[in-house]
């Protein structure tokens, strides 16, 4: 048990150590979610207008982006795995007496607060996009990023016990879980979309945690929650989805890399 | 000395169809130094991997420092450092960087850790770099480093997979002083591969392995003295005739390399000039050499272990990346 501990900790340690030793990694985090805020803003923002009452395409999408940074990056603890692999470190990381399903919770753990840090860094520009922040939502907002980041990193880590090289793990990322992001409802209301659309993003489970996440900025409203048939889906309904399907993702990938030679 | 810090029994690894190492069996004394010469693919690698833990075995089994490599895998970890074949530092994190993770890693004493760290890099001459990114340091250097993290947790057993692989020879050297300075300090255990020839001279002893086996295990003078003294290569206009002179004369059996005929004979010295006057064939060039292990190698398994200078070469072009 202490060895899990300590290499949670190390392993998640070493992950910061890197994340803030590399500043462009940290720039490029910041700078998509960005362009995509500034950009389709301002490109749709005039055409679109108000999606609720008091709801303007900004104030929709500033939820989504936020969801989507929190994912991508949690991604990374997969990237991590598959560039130690390919560098030689994990195998410093594999023989010291710190146990697998430490190095596994510690990647998780080191993406999870670097997807943390790019939360609070978006949180800070909200107020110049014209988006409300309150201390409230900020306290719900904290669980929910935290539970999703060691979703998703669980993710990154299954796909990279699987791969050997990066240019495979990029393969399965841009092919399978990119998609899966962007058809999360991050840029369009699900409700609102064609059928086809509408039913993808409804099975896809990551629509659950941007929605939750939308649900905190802005509350309950008609016409951009997630509906299945008559029902609107609630934030606990919404916590209850993410917090399952992290504890499965997460414990596949413990299993997964517990089990490669 | 009595007590061994490594047994190995009949341990067997096998990669589907191929057995890369096939039931071997050997002690190693604690305090020694003990080498493993083979060329490439000879399974040395595929062996330090079992006994450190990374590899599970097809059959037999290892203890090290008396703990079983397959059952008692943390306590077995602990009695190691380990410097592998290719670089496993963190190149994105500085020199001490990197060693404190080790540290926090295995748990050293937060009163033990720093001085450590500084005994250390003092020792492998990188105190001054401590706050370079690895990724500026040379291949000297980061073997050095990597030397230096091996042993900040006192391990008792080092196991070096070819730690001077692709260095220069002032670097090797300079090495090599560092880890006889640390045998003697830490009364440490090292466990040594290598296709070096000369660098094997370090050992104690010397386990020759060949496609997955170990074809001879003794003291490099032991090696040596067991295939018959020293070699006589000498040449001849007409080599067939030189073979057949040798055979009938000395009751020896003399091979042919490069146009060369070389034989064993004990106390060459004496041997020599009467072998040059008496000799019914006229002698073109004629040398005496005391037996190197490159001779042992090529008599024990009838080829040579190549040219492992250029192997290194090509190694070191390959393992800019590599996989597990
Ligand atoms: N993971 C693996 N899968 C399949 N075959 C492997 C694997 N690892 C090693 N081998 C094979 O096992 C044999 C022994 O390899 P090993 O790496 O132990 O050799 P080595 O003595 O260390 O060689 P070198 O001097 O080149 O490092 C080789 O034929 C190699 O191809
Ligand atoms: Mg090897």
């Amino acid at each position: 048990m202490t060895e899990i501990v300590r290499g949670t900790w190390v392993v998640a340690y070493r992950e910061l150590l890197r994340f803030v030793n590399e500043r462009s990694r940290i720039i490029s985090s910041m700078a998509f979610p960005l362009m995509f805020l500034v950009i389709f803003g301002a490109g749709f923002g005039q055409i679109i207008g108000s999606l609720a009452p008091g709801v303007d395409f900004i104030a929709f999408m500033y939820p989504g982006i936020v969801a989507q940074a929190v994912l991508t990056s949690s991604l990374f603890a997969g990237v991590s795995v598959v560039w130690d692999r390919e560098f030689g470190f994990l195998r410093e990381i594999l023989v010291a007496p710190i146990g697998r399903t430490g190095i596994v919770l510690g990647k998780a753990i080191g993406a999870t607060v670097t997807g943390l840090l790019q939360v609070v860094l978006m949180l800070i520009l909200a107020p110049i996009l014209g988006v409300e922040l309150r201390l409230d939502i900020i306290l719900e907002l904290i669980p929910i990023v935290v539970i999703l980041a060691l979703g998703l990193s669980g993710l990154g880590i299954l796909i990279a016990s699987f791969m050997t090289s990066q240019q495979g793990f990029q393969l399965v990322i841009q092919l399978l879980i990119f998609p899966l992001i962007f058809l999360a409802g991050v840029f369009f209301p699900v409700d609102n979309v064609p059928d086809w659309l509408a039913v993808i993003s409804k099975v896809n489970p990551l629509t659950y945690g941007v929605d939750a996440i939308r649900q905190i900025f802005l509350g309950t409203l008609p016409g951009i929650g997630v509906t299945i048939s008559g029902h609107t889906v609630t934030l606990v309904e919404e916590v209850a989805i993410i917090s399952g399907l992290s504890v499965l993702l997460l414990g596949s990938a413990v299993v997964a890399f517990n089990r490669r030679d | 000395m009595s007590e061994n810090v490594i047994e190995v029994r009949t341990l067997r690894r096998e990669f589907g169809k191929l057995v890369a190492v096939n039931d071997v069996s050997f002690e190693v004394g604690r305090g020694e130094v003990f080498g493993f010469l083979g060329p490439n693919g000879a399974g040395k690698t595929t062996t330090i991997n079992m006994l450190c833990t990374l590899l599970k075995p097809s059959g037999g089994g290892a203890t090290v420092n008396g703990f079983d490599v397959e059952r008692q895998r943390s306590e077995v970890r602990r009695s190691i450092g380990l410097v592998f074949q290719q670089t496993t530092l963190d190149e994105y994190l500085t020199a001490e960087q990197n060693l404190r993770f080790h540290a926090y890693a295995y748990a050293v004493p937060a009163d033990v850790r720093e001085p450590r760290i500084r005994e250390l890099l003092t020792m492998v001459e990188l105190w001054d770099r401590r706050r370079g990114s690895v990724r500026t340091f040379s291949g000297g250097m980061k073997r050095r480093l990597e030397i230096a993290r091996g042993l900040l947790h006192h391990p008792k057993v080092l196991f070096l997979d070819e730690p001077t692989l692709g260095l220069d020879p002032q670097t090797r050297r300079h090495i090599w002083d560092y880890l006889l300075r640390l045998r003697e300090a830490e009364n440490l255990t090292i466990f040594l591969t290598t296709q070096y020839l000369d660098e094997a001279e370090f050992a104690n002893r010397i386990a020759i392995i060949d496609r997955g086996e170990i074809v001879a295990l003794d003291t490099p003078d032991g090696l040596k003295r067991s295939i018959g003294g020293d070699l006589i290569t000498f040449s001849t206009p007409n080599p067939e005739a030189g073979l057949a002179a040798v055979k009938e004369r000395y009751r020896i059996e003399p091979t042919l390399r490069d146009g060369t005929i070389r034989f064993h004979v004990d106390g060459g010295d004496a041997f020599l000039p009467e072998f040059v006057r008496t000799f019914p064939q006229p002698i073109e060039t004629v040398s005496l050499s005391r037996p190197s292990l490159d001779d042992v190698f090529l008599t024990l398994t009838g080829h040579e272990i190549r040219d492992s200078e250029l192997d290194a070469r090509q190694m070191l072009l390959q393992s800019g990346r590599w996989h597990r």
